[in-house]
């Protein structure tokens, strides 16, 4: 997975949790996952397709995401509300939509599908085509962990080159 | 969350009345919270595109806040229907997938303007004045002109 493809995503966290957490954020641990993918806590799943494809899982741990939830919303969420896990949600439309526009501007056409709760405690493990990264944003609220594993689609490519 | 000077409809001085429409609920309460600072009343709710036409014709609201990503339907081709059946319809597209082809899709489709997620609330604040034109007016703050 080419760094070009993964810049836009880590631009639009730091932009996106900056703003709704009204604090700055680092880039922490980088690592490729070679195992299954294993749910840590509250997880969001979008699916991309198009000249780029592949899917992006956010996954916070219940009360970092309860905090996330909290911040975004500007009062209190507690762990057990529902809107903990839409948040997460919201969080990761917010992030790749902005990611994926930057993308799009670079002449990359896709489809962003709605993002959904990954409520499964695995995945599928990644593939050689299919690298998972897996990024850690530290945000005084916690680790927001984000799990990307995209690939160019050739044929999309080869038929928009003919 | 900030405060603002409250804008009303010109016609009656009635709160401006807005149907908000996101597959997110997160979004859609974030939305709502927003434009009650502004002086607005949330007229309705919807989760996808289908639902939104059907709750424009019941409710007819001042404003539409539009997602673009839903289920369903997404929200440009229902701002294209709406606007086929309302033509004066105030649609603001409110997303995340902001790039160029996607706002100019939805300005030709009927939008009349676009706001990118995340959402500052000073940002939709100017952009709802400026779709409300002379429809929408803003309380004189206390002493004003005096």
């Amino acid at each position: 997975m080419k760094m070009e493809l993964i810049q836009p995503f880590i631009n639009a966290a730091d932009a996106v949790l900056a703003q709704g957490l009204k604090a700055p954020m680092a880039v922490g641990h980088l690592s490729m996952e070679e195992e299954t993918y294993r749910r840590k806590g509250i997880a969001a799943l979008v699916w991309l397709t198009g000249d780029i494809e592949g899917r992006i899982i956010f996954d916070l741990d219940p009360p970092t995401a309860a905090k996330v939830a909290s911040g975004f919303a500007g009062m209190e969420v507690s762990e057990t509300d529902d809107m903990v896990r839409e948040a997460v949600c919201e969080l990761a439309n917010q992030v790749i939509g902005n990611a994926v526009a930057t993308l799009n501007d670079q002449g990359f056409q896709f489809r962003v599908h709605p993002p959904v709760l990954h409520t499964s405690e695995h995945g599928s493990k990644s593939t050689e085509d299919t690298e998972a990264l897996v990024l850690c944003f530290e945000t005084a609220s916690g680790n927001v962990f984000m799990n990307i594993a995209l690939r160019y689609n050739a044929t999309q490519s080869q038929a928009a080159a003919v | 969350m900030d405060q603002f000077v409250p804008v009303k409809r010109s016609k009656d001085g009635q709160p401006v009345r807005y149907l908000i429409v996101d597959d997110s609920v997160f979004a859609r309460k974030n939305l709502g919270r927003m434009v009650e600072t502004f002086g607005g009343q949330i007229a309705g709710e919807a989760g996808d595109g289908l639902t939104a036409i059907t709750e424009y014709d019941r409710i007819v609201p001042d404003i539409v806040l539009m997602d673009i990503t839903m289920p369903q339907m997404e929200g440009i081709e229902a701002a294209e229907k709406i606007v086929q059946q309302h033509p004066d319809a105030r649609i603001v597209m409110v997303s995340s997938v902001g790039y160029q082809e996607n706002i100019v899709a939805a300005l030709q489709r009927g939008a009349r303007h676009f706001v990118q997620k995340p959402v500052k609330p000073e940002v939709l604040y100017e952009v709802i004045k400026y779709v409300l034109g002379e429809d929408g007016s803003v309380a004189q703050a206390a002493g004003a002109g005096a």
